[in-house]
């Protein structure tokens, strides 16, 4: 018996493990329509709650008559903040510390601003009910500058907050002001600013955009009255969190309370936080004993659930005349629009924007932000991007391509000659990040030669001559970034959520067939967890990942975890995966011993099995030895194989990666078109390349939306102008490029497997890489910084402004 | 008022409000949940079905308008047996889709293209799900299995002949 059948490299690929193209699993069900999204979800007696939402951006709420409304047939109940105040629940603290009303508590704050929850029958007469609400205003002037907000005279938003002059983030110095963080040192890099020989500056605004998934927010609330326990299924990106805060919020026991979250129809950021549809559905739920669904439509989703971005940052870099960088400075402004709802760990106010030295070797450097109220929707969450990590990478590629321009040297010349050495990793950089890392060079390198790097700026400059020359109106753009992400939060002793630290989890067991379940603290939103995770812990424990059933979301049956954000599942539970693998291993190896009757130490691992050392033709697979757990009673071992790791990573993983973009650009229409697109990344190890790709390709695709027309728009009365698809731009297949996709492999030090999480890193590196065509493009005619988006008719205005229409 | 069609070769009677939304009777009268809504202003494209062998976005469709019509949706795509349709296969094997939202209504859209024109150019396909939204995949791939699958289905088409 026993016989050896299959070769290693046989065995080692049945099992589908890491590095392989697996199929996903979950398309069986999502190509056949057969997915199970909130909006999906019907139960019997189930009504439908809708908002009424204010037209104002700052304005009093005189009153709310709710009688006409009431007096339509098939509407159960119209929530006000009247309702909702003796629970306490008028107000509902945000993920930043700070509160944010839940009803309109005497005024609204924003455009879209939540008045009244009506509960209805069904969709149809909610929808009609909300016009029959009347509610009084009295408009109040308005702020939507973050500047003109911090002007001594500006009006009051936050009137609650009278008199406090103490945030959750240290001392506020203006009624409008959140918080200042600062790191760094100042005086020392001041001092390198006076004495530099090259300072280059620019004031560069990163513009509000939305996540916009393609599914909106949205849950279904019922509350049991019989068994006391509330089920809550939401879109939600970090269900357990959810559920703990809805136990502090509500008073409802936390094992009272069952939080599921579904399939998501993407997330980007955007389902993170706690939204007040949440709140009022449940309380309505309670209120009416019967399940209540609240989904939002694009309109309510635009205006009110969170932005991202909005940060205005200016920046000066010093450097030697030969292009040695030899500091860096930076303030920004950041609006967080009516209440302080960032979804960042505690004690990062500003996320990690303090990653924003990027990828190069820095001396010194300093930073602060100054978080600012006006009258828009309130938010700042990750949009496919670790905590303000995008904003960093658009920050420092920008100054760089400033900076190369004043010293008259190529972009990726400066570039090669600041990047943090290969050498110098684990490196600690200025702004007190341990990067664990890189190998910058060979990427950058890598991207040159594959574009042919040097060609094409010879192609650009005979364009620019045939531009002059009168031949063309177009101008060729090449845009270059090299970004580095730092993902993966966190270490629990500086990362928490509302006090909740940032571990991972996951939990095992195996069947005894050979068969298993996993069970981890995240969820997925498109990422494809059910497949990948599967394929680690197939590496791991020698079963194949088509026999390892992949769950998430379900607070009852999950393991508690920090949930799905800033690319922390790979770098967090996916190590947890690894980790209680690897205690199913140990387990497994002993059980292995005492079947072939040999001393634990006497056997080593084989793909699938454990065989004597020196022995292979005497072996005991994970198949039989699943089995011998479940029917034999091993002297010293419990029955079982099962196995559990809640993981609190050592540190950030810092993925990186290198992008060029070629664009020509038409100066008498200013559309740009992408050319050609290569995008360099190394995410570490990487577990299935199919996926890796696929993720690639959408964040890119959010970042060309984000770079070339995304954004959210208020004029000065507070309005929103880009609150439907409209306006609100996502490329169609018809603008997105090609994208050609490449990689090379440093593995992260301090993860069990090596893995860094790549999902958010084209965005990151997407946004700066378009935008520098663009700019690049114009350079010959003087052209340093334009703010994006680049539309079209921003991009005409540029080239209007630089005398190229005659 | 009282509404008939017939839905995915099944003839449907009911009673609706004529203003209903084709996508709502489809999902809550019907329970056909596969077609999703993403916008709810005819851009997203989430909610394409087949109307009288036209691509259609159910969002801003009446079911009155619908009366008498044949629709199909995504739950009638694969077989009876459960075989998948050969687009529902190269969205799997090229990666095609990945948080599901947009897949219904891409593969119906993918469909009908196909019957309009069955061996499109890259182009072609990219113009013609331009209709079709979609945030996790840049499209690259739905693309790549669109071609995929009209290679196929003529294939198929020339093996019958």
């Amino acid at each position: 018996m026993n016989a050896i059948a299959q070769t290693t490299a046989e065995r080692t690929a049945k099992l589908k493990g890491l590095g392989t193209a697996r199929k996903r699993v979950e398309d069986v069900r999502f190509t056949q329509g057969k997915g199970n999204y909130v909006d999906d979800i019907a139960l019997p007696g189930m009504l439908f709650g809708d908002f009424v939402r204010s037209p104002y951006a700052h304005a009093r709420v005189v009153s709310v008559d709710k009688e006409a409304a009431l007096a339509t047939p098939g509407v159960i109940a119209v929530l006000t903040a009247e309702d909702l105040a003796p629970l306490g629940l008028h107000w509902m603290p945000t993920l930043a510390g700070d509160k944010q009303m839940v009803l309109a508590d005497g005024k609204v704050l924003f455009q879209g601003q939540e008045i009244a929850f009506v509960v209805a029958e069904d969709r149809y007469i909610a929808a009609d009910a909300i016009e029959k609400v009347e509610v009084e205003y009295e408009d109040l002037p308005v702020v939507v500058d973050p500047f003109a907000a911090l002007e001594p005279d500006a009006p009051v938003l936050r009137e609650d907050l009278a008199g406090k002059t103490e945030g959750a983030h240290g001392p506020r110095r203006h009624h409008n002001h959140i918080f200042t963080w600062e790191q760094g040192d100042k005086a020392a890099t001041e001092a390198v600013l006076a004495e530099a020989a090259v300072v280059a500056e620019e004031t560069i605004y990163y513009h509000r955009t939305h996540p916009c998934p393609l599914e909106t927010c949205g849950c279904v609330a019922w509350m049991d009255k019989i068994t006391g326990k509330l089920t809550l299924w939401g879109t939600f990106q970090a269900p357990h969190a959810v559920r703990t805060v809805a136990s502090l919020i509500s008073g409802i026991a936390e094992h009272n309370i069952r939080v599921i979250s579904p399939d998501i129809g993407g997330g980007f950021g955007n389902k993170v936080g706690v939204y007040p549809g949440y709140v009022c559905s449940i309380v309505a739920s309670i209120v009416t004993g019967k399940p209540v669904k609240w989904v939002e439509d694009r309109m309510d989703n635009l205006m009110s659930t969170a932005f991202a971005r909005d940060y205005w940052m200016q920046g000066k870099i010093a450097a030697t005349g030969d292009g040695k960088i030899t500091g860096l400075w930076c303030r920004v402004t950041a609006d967080h629009g009516g209440f302080d709802a960032c979804a960042d760990p505690t004690k990062f106010p500003a996320g990690f924007f303090n990653i924003c030295t990027g990828s190069y070797d820095i001396p010194v450097a300093w930073l602060a932000v100054d978080g600012v109220y006006t009258n828009k929707a309130p938010g700042g969450v990750a949009y496919r991007c670790s905590f303000r990590v995008t904003e960093a990478a658009y920050f420092i590629e920008r100054m760089v391509d400033v900076l190369a321009q004043k010293l008259g040297m190529d972009p990726v010349e400066l570039r090669l000659k600041n990047f943090i050495e290969k050498e110098q990793f684990p490196y600690q950089s200025a702004l007190g990040w341990e990067y664990d890392s890189g190998d910058y060079h060979t990427a950058m390198e890598k991207a040159l030669a594959a574009v042919d790097y040097a060609g094409l700026r010879r192609e650009q400059k005979q364009r620019l001559a045939a531009f002059e020359r009168g031949e063309t109106r177009s101008l060729m753009g090449i845009g270059v970034a090299f970004f580095t992400e730092i993902v993966g939060a966190g270490p629990v002793k500086n990362c928490d959520i509302l006090g909740l630290g940032m571990f991972d989890s996951c939990e095992i067991r195996i069947h005894p067939t050979g068969s298993a379940i996993a069970r981890l603290g995240t969820i997925s939103q498109g990422q494809g967890h059910a497949t990948t995770f599967a394929q680690i812990l197939a590496s791991e424990i020698g079963i194949a990942a088509d026999d390892i059933t992949i769950e998430e979301g379900d607070t009852d049956t999950a393991p508690y975890g920090l949930g799905t954000y800033g690319s922390r599942s790979t770098p967090v539970a996916g190590a947890a995966t690894a980790m209680a693998g690897r205690k199913i291993r140990a387990k497994a190896q002993m059980i292995a011993a005492y079947l072939l009757e040999v001393h634990d130490d006497d056997v080593e691992w084989d793909v699938d099995r454990f065989a004597v050392k020196g022995q292979p033709e005497r072996f005991k697979t994970m198949k039989e030895i699943a089995f011998a757990a479940y029917n034999q009673a091993i002297p010293g071992l419990e029955p079982g194989l099962e196995a559990v790791s809640y993981y609190d990573p050592p540190n950030m993983t810092y993925p990186f990666g290198a992008y060029i973009c070629v664009m020509d650009v038409d100066v008498d229409t200013g559309v740009c078109t992408v050319r050609r697109f290569y995008a360099l990344d190394d995410c570490g190890t990487r577990i299935n390349p199919m996926i890796i790709e696929g993720q690639v390709h959408g964040g890119l695709t959010e970042a060309l939306a984000i770079a070339m027309g995304q954004e959210i728009a208020y004029d000065d009365l507070g309005n929103v102008t880009t609150g439907t698809l409209m306006d609100f731009f996502v490329p169609t297949a018809v603008e997105t490029p090609h994208y050609e996709t490449d990689w090379t492999t440093t593995p992260s030090p301090h993860h069990p497997i090596g893995a860094k999480g790549v999902g958010e890193s084209p965005n990151v590196g997407g946004v700066p890489c378009f935008s520098n065509a663009v700019i690049d493009a114009f350079k010959p005619f003087g052209l340093t910084h334009a703010q994006m988006p680049h539309d079209h008719w921003r991009v005409w205005q540029i080239a209007n402004r630089l005398g190229l229409h005659g | 008022m009282h509404v008939t069609m017939t839905v995915n070769g099944r003839r449907v009677e009911a009673l609706a409000e004529p203003r209903t939304l084709l996508v709502h009777f489809l999902r809550e009268e019907l329970r056909l949940t596969g077609t999703h809504i993403g916008c709810e202003t005819s851009h997203c494209g989430a909610c394409t079905v087949d109307l009288d062998g036209k691509s259609v976005k159910s969002c801003t469709v009446f079911v009155a308008q619908a009366n008498g019509a044949e629709v199909t949706t995504i739950e009638a795509m694969a077989a009876a047996d459960g075989t998948l349709h050969v687009l529902q296969e190269m969205f799997r094997e090229h990666h095609g889709l990945q948080c599901g939202w947009c897949t219904p209504g891409m593969i119906m859209r993918a469909h009908r293209l196909l019957q309009e024109n069955p061996s499109p150019t890259e182009a072609e396909v990219r113009f013609g799900l331009s209709g079709n939204l979609c945030r996790c995949t840049g499209y690259q791939n739905i693309v790549k299995a669109v071609l995929a699958a009209a290679a196929a289905m003529n294939a198929q088409q020339e093996a019958a002949e």
